[in-house]
């Protein structure tokens, strides 16, 4: 039986283009805007969701996620507001998924945590500091709950590495586009393609591009090579710069109307 | 979790693990870097030039062996136990960082890397790695927490007389929690040329037995001291922990020395009862922060909790892995010692034996004065001083209302 991210990208392969996934941290700007903002994006044309767990050290994440994380924060989002957001995504019919570092899981209980995207209709989780070596407990957790694990790979991640990472992950394989930190860039790396060519050579899973792609011409470069295309601080910015009121919502439909025709006629 | 087994049984340099503590909890784009790191120290432990080197760097440029002082004023207040101090404050730049810098520099040179970055709280690692920039030619990016730089206005000085460059961190508590989030954010965009010059045993492996590798030095030569002053091994060790790796430096060669007792402590900043206190042994709980598993400050919801000091080096939520461990099996003890407690034996000792200690080493000595109480004057403590206070003048005078 396949999963509801891999019924996903099989869906857009038939469709002959990549799937376009969006990300928000839970509760930005706060707990009621981010169900709004998430709704548009999926009106938008996004086939699937992310959703942050906001953590006090993002190491990961540039500037424009860092300062989002920090205020969903102060206002309040915790775990409760990401399984409370995880639910009503699912409930749009798309995989919504939990995009978290490895601390707050750890301190929620890797099987609690694991039990709970499940039972909120959650596909899956994406851990992006959980190393291989140190993901037996997770592994076997999201196995027993039938829930995607999803691990990121970086141009840095040597073969030998890559055959054991993808191994591990179920629903698709994140690829970090550059050796860097989450953030808009004004053109995608080109060690995106190679480290997508590299990852062919040893897995047939899925594989999503994320970290700086922003913009339909990147969405359409992206989607000629890879599976699906991650976009997140390109959203975060509309909300920063026009707010989650009427005319923020329909500029966050608008990016995703054209990320989603981006990826809809690269091939 | 207590498996009673001694540390140097762990395979720490192959997985990094102290019991359930250590490892790796990071971006897998930082793994490439840390397998390289780790597959340098490893040989370089065992290559008798790269030795040779660090011994010579050591012996004419930071002045050790360093010396071992019989405190017998001060131990007057202590119960009139023994109190030996082992002076990592004459060391060149002023503390113990300089002996892991020196070593990451040397392989920062092996690795043919030619920029490091480091983060630093009351800066005296930072004034340590800009120095050893200097010495052997490296760019150097220092991230300081924009609080901190303006508690240590000195030090902020010398790295720039250095040669470093400063970033003051203004994102989150900013102080040295913050400061590490963005020296990890410049290495993963930079790693291919950058070293990240950690300062202390924590972080993801291999830094905490890295470190303690190169801190190792303090303890090693202490015990010889200590043995050849008094013909027989200290009935404590003392050394203040903040993220632990002077603690880790005088402790480790003494931990197959049953008979002694081990104690860090910790900064207890307004008390661990007001949660404004940075002890993380004594008031946290087992948790992931900074790449590593070990004690840390955080809330139900996995967020960490900003920590408080007078001591800008001790303000830190998180703890070196090994710590964790020696605590759950029992093998080393942890105390907490509140701001006051700190600034009083700061002053004693400043009075009682002409020596100004880092306000992070007035913890220890703080801790000193209990327990050479509890065991009194036949016991003799080893006391790591860690630095000297120069950095502090400005803070302490603060506290003490001392006249400008």
């Amino acid at each position: 039986m396949s999963t509801t991210l891999e019924k996903m990208f099989a869906k857009a392969k038939t469709e002959n283009r990549a799937a376009l996934i969006g990300y928000l941290p839970a509760g930005y700007p706060d707990q009621k805007s981010s169900v709004k903002i998430i709704k548009s994006m999926i009106d938008g044309g996004v086939d699937a969701i992310e959703i942050g767990y906001p953590y006090s050290d993002p190491v990961m994440d540039g500037p424009v996620i860092q300062a989002a994380s920090e205020e969903a924060i102060k206002n309040g989002a915790g775990a409760k507001e990401v399984f409370e957001l995880l639910r009503i995504t699912a409930q749009h019919k798309v995989p919504a998924m939990i995009m978290s570092y490895w601390s707050p899981i750890e301190k929620y209980g890797c099987a609690n945590f694991a039990q709970m995207v499940a039972k909120m209709g959650g596909s899956g989780v994406i851990t992006p500091d959980l190393t291989v070596e140190e993901s037996a407990d997770w592994h076997r957790e999201s196995i027993k709950n039938s829930i995607d694990s999803i691990y990121v790979v970086a141009p840095s991640t040597t073969d030998e590495r890559l055959s054991k990472v993808t191994a591990n992950c179920s629903g698709f394989i994140y690829a970090a586009s550059l050796m860097g930190v989450t953030g808009t860039r004004d053109a995608v790396s080109g060690n995106a393609k190679s480290l997508v060519e590299r990852i062919r050579k040893v897995s047939n899973t899925p594989v999503a591009v994320g970290l700086g792609v922003s913009t339909k011409e990147q969405a359409r470069e992206v989607a000629k090579y890879a599976d699906g295309v991650i976009v997140g601080s390109a959203f975060i910015k509309i909300v920063q710069e026009h707010g989650s009121g009427r005319s923020g919502l329909k500029k966050i439909k608008q990016l995703a109307k054209s990320l989603s025709e981006g990826v809809r006629d690269a091939r | 979790m207590a498996t009673g087994k001694k540390t140097d049984d762990l395979d720490s340099n192959v997985t990094g693990h102290f019991g359930p503590y250590g490892g790796r909890f990071v971006p897998e784009a930082l793994i490439a870097a840390l397998d390289e790191l780790s597959a340098a120290h490893i040989s370089a432990q065992a290559d008798p030039k790269f030795q040779a080197e660090l011994t010579e760097l050591h012996k004419t440029y930071s002045g050790r062996p360093s010396i071992l002082t019989d405190a017998k004023r001060f131990a007057e207040y202590a119960g009139g136990a023994r109190i030996l101090l082992k002076r990592e404050d004459l060391n060149h730049t002023g503390s113990h960082k300089i002996n892991n810098v020196l070593g990451q520099a040397l392989l920062t040179k092996r690795m043919g890397k030619k920029r490091i970055i480091a983060e630093t709280g009351a800066g005296q690692h930072g004034v340590a790695s800009a120095t050893a920039a200097a010495l052997f030619g490296l760019e150097c990016v220092v991230y300081m927490g924009e609080a901190d730089t303006k508690r240590q206005a000195l030090n902020v000085a010398r790295m720039k007389l250095l040669g470093a460059t400063v970033v003051p961190v203004t994102q989150g508590s900013k102080t040295l929690k913050d400061a590490i989030n963005e020296a990890m954010r410049d290495w993963v965009t930079n790693v291919s040329t950058t070293h990240y010059l950690l300062g202390t045993v924590a972080g993801p492996h291999p830094f905490p037995t890295m470190v303690r590798d190169f801190q190792r030095i303090i303890g090693v030569e202490a015990r010889e001291q200590v043995l050849a002053l008094t013909g027989k091994l200290p009935d404590a060790v003392l050394a203040c922990v903040g993220g632990g790796s002077n603690a880790i430096g005088i402790f480790h060669p003494f931990i197959d020395d049953k008979s002694v007792r081990l104690i860090g402590l910790e900064a207890g900043g307004k008390g661990i009862e007001t949660g404004l206190h940075a002890s993380t042994i004594s008031g946290g709980k087992p948790g992931v922060l900074h790449g590593t598993r070990s004690y840390v400050l955080q809330d139900s919801d996995g967020q960490t909790i900003e920590s408080h000091s007078i001591s800008a080096g001790l303000d830190y939520p998180g703890v070196g892995p090994e710590h964790a461990y020696l605590n759950d099996i029992g093998r080393a003890e942890y105390r907490s010692i509140t701001d006051d407690q700190a600034m009083y034996a700061f002053s004693l000792l400043c009075k009682s034996e002409g020596i100004i200690p880092a306000i992070e080493t007035a913890h220890a000595l703080a801790g000193a004065l209990e327990i050479g109480n509890e065991l009194g004057k036949e016991a003799t403590i080893l006391i790591n001083l860690s630095g000297r206070g120069d950095k502090d003048v400005q803070t302490a005078a603060e506290y003490f209302g001392l006249p400008s």
